[in-house]
């Protein structure tokens, strides 16, 4: 490339103008060093930059129609009047049923796996098979829970209702969570437990004095970035029947229900105006709670690494 | 505890509550590994759901026609169901995605990785799993209301429901999959091989593209094959974006339906369990969790070899 490049750039000449080949060959091995240079940096910025122009027209289309209406009002067929109370307390609904089906789940799978089990092919199966899980689709899990918690289990869960819905994110999200806990509780050193073990302490012991309080920081971030992945994802729910017109808030884990995600594909994919905005005005809504659940996680890990 | 009691009192306690502490142990021992398995669990019904339903879908239609046809008519009255039709709708949609992510994402690893001083890393790093994080529903409507329009402006042609704008949009999501993991495998590159290549004269470029680049290639190759699997399986932006038409995608200006457009489609109606339609998003659900089963396996076999390389 650089000798290719030296006949060109010995036209624009090197600093003497018209010195030897391998000295203009050198200017032009630098000229492309510094385009490369700018290259590789506006590629790490292009990714930044629309992100920041997909915030800003979020918000300028979406702000100036969120209100306390719009908050507090139920779905509506007309533009001006809809509003997104319904999908919102289904979203805090999910997240709450989700937290509470995923984290024990996910958190005992990590330390068996980290604290108890052997290094035996069954093992190595389960791992084999949490990584694969987590690059499964996420439109595959919906189909899951729609054979299995909607149809199969629906006289349990009340078919397409919120627990269906709960325990479909839950296994989407399961992966992630164990993977961080996994994570966390491998940074541990060995003599913490070996410290424990001299005084006597079973495993479990150790596990639940020493281990689990040092692990939290790292697990409880990743839960939480994982129940904010939850909160986000649309197609599952789609699939397992959460509903895009609802007029009542939800009642109970049996109820049926709406989500944010679904409330704004919904208005997404109306044609009239007014519900594009209502889209956007719903988008806010959701990366307001993104951004909730998101600093919450932040600020425990700060909290805990402080004490730890 | 600290009362002095009976020696033989004491060791007594001991043994009784050592018994109870080693049923306690065993016990827990037990839950926890259920945790572990259920997640086994979840990979079994996966693969039962999807099994059962697609076999009653092929009791009513010929795997023939599943595979050749260039149909896909799934809700006329005398169906065609050429899968085909839906695998180049998220064939051309992931091209384009991958032809934005692979060299962004790649050239953004080599910055962060081979430029980028460790403070401005750890900064850039986060920002863009941002771009990973933000949900796909949110990009859909970016694709629809802004990239769209801004494209109609370049190609007064383009319908309002198009594959280039979906694909784009998508391409953008996949960016920190691919820098991600093309940095890990570029960071794990041992130093002595670029310090090598500034021994022998070369400059910061040459030693990045020549030397470090190509030593990390199969960690490179798996980023883009995990990319192309995300991309694959991503719904929300084409369900919103790429327009609901199942006919044979072509080119990047038409209107086109993914595999995973259709499940949502169908699902988002009214589809009653048993029905030919309800069996058919699990034979499409079938075809789609083979695809990125292989890419993710390909891909985490690319991985094992750039970490035993070095």
């Amino acid at each position: 490339m650089a000798t290719k490049s030296g006949a060109p750039a010995r036209q624009k000449g090197g600093p003497e103008g018209g010195g030897p080949v391998f000295r203009s060959s050198m200017s032009a091995r630098h000229t492309l060093d510094w385009v490369f240079t700018a290259l590789v940096f506006a590629a790490t910025m292009i990714g930044l930059v629309v992100l920041a122009v997909l915030l800003v027209d979020v918000a300028r289309d979406g702000l100036p129609r969120l209100s306390w209406e719009f908050i507090t009002n139920f779905s509506s067929s007309t533009p001006e009047r809809t509003g997104i109370y319904p999908a919102l307390l289904g979203s805090l609904w999910l997240l709450g049923l989700t937290a509470v089906v995923s984290v024990p789940l996910g958190v005992g799978a990590a330390i068996y796996l980290e604290e108890y089990a052997r290094d035996n092919w069954l093992t190595r199966l389960i791992e084999v098979n949490i990584s694969n899980l987590a690059g499964v689709p996420s439109i595959i899990y919906g189909l899951l829970g729609l054979g299995i918690f909607v149809n199969l289990l629906g006289s349990v869960t009340g078919g397409q209702s919120l627990i269906s819905g709960a325990l479909t994110l839950s296994l989407l999200i399961l992966p992630v969570i164990i993977i961080a806990t996994r994570e966390a509780f491998r940074t541990i050193p060995n003599a913490v437990r070996e410290g424990g073990y001299a005084l006597g302490a079973t495993r479990w012991e150790v596990i639940r004095s020493h281990l689990l309080p040092m692990a939290l920081p790292g697990a409880l971030t990743g839960t939480i970035l994982a129940l904010s992945r939850a909160i986000g994802e649309t197609a599952p729910l789609i699939v397992v029947g959460a509903a895009t017109y609802i007029t009542f808030a939800p009642e109970g884990p049996q109820s049926s229900y709406s989500a944010l995600p679904i409330q704004i594909y919904n208005w997404v994919s109306q044609p009239q105006e007014g519900f594009q905005v209502a889209a956007a005005a719903g988008i806010v809504v959701l990366m307001l709670v993104l951004l909730l659940t998101n600093s919450v996680a932040i600020a425990l890990r700060n909290r805990y690494q402080r004490r730890g | 505890m600290a009362v002095n009691a009976e020696r033989s009192a004491n060791s007594e306690l001991w043994q009784r509550d050592s018994r109870a502490r080693h049923f306690r142990e065993r016990a827990i021992k037990i839950v926890l590994a259920a945790c572990a398995y259920a997640s086994v669990l979840t990979t079994f019904g996966i693969v039962f759901v999807l099994i059962f339903e697609t076999i009653n879908f092929f009791r009513e239609v010929s795997i023939l026609d599943f595979l050749t046809s260039t149909k896909w008519t799934a809700s006329f009255a005398n169906p065609s169901f050429g899968i085909i039709v839906l695998a180049s709708g998220t064939i051309l949609t992931t091209l384009i995605a991958i032809a934005v992510a692979l060299p962004v994402g790649l050239l953004a690893a080599i910055y962060l990785s081979e430029y980028a001083s460790p403070r401005l890393r750890r900064w850039l790093k986060p920002a863009l799993e941002i771009l990973a994080g933000v949900p796909t529903i949110v990009y859909g409507y970016f694709a629809l209301t802004f990239v769209t329009p801004l494209l109609q402006n370049a190609i007064p042609s383009l319908p309002i429901f198009n594959v280039l704008s979906a694909g784009l949009v998508m391409g953008v999501m996949i960016i920190p999959t691919i820098a991600s993991v093309s940095e890990d495998a570029i960071y794990a590159v041992p130093r002595s091989l670029r310090e090598g290549a500034y021994a022998l004269g070369a400059t910061r470029r040459e030693t990045a593209t020549r030397i470090v680049v190509p030593a990390a290639l199969s960690g490179i190759v798996a980023a883009t094959i995990l990319g192309i699997s995300r991309a694959v399986g991503e719904t929300m932006i084409v369900a919103v974006a790429a327009g609901n038409l199942a006919q044979l995608c072509l080119s990047p200006s038409q209107s086109c339906q993914t595999m995973t457009a259709f499940i949502v489609q169908v699902a988002s109606g009214d589809t009653p369990t048993g029905s030919l339609t309800y069996s058919t998003i699990f034979a499409v659900g079938s075809t789609l969790f083979l695809m990125t089963l292989v890419l993710n396996i390909v891909s985490y076999m690319f991985v094992r070899r750039f970490r035993e390389t070095y």
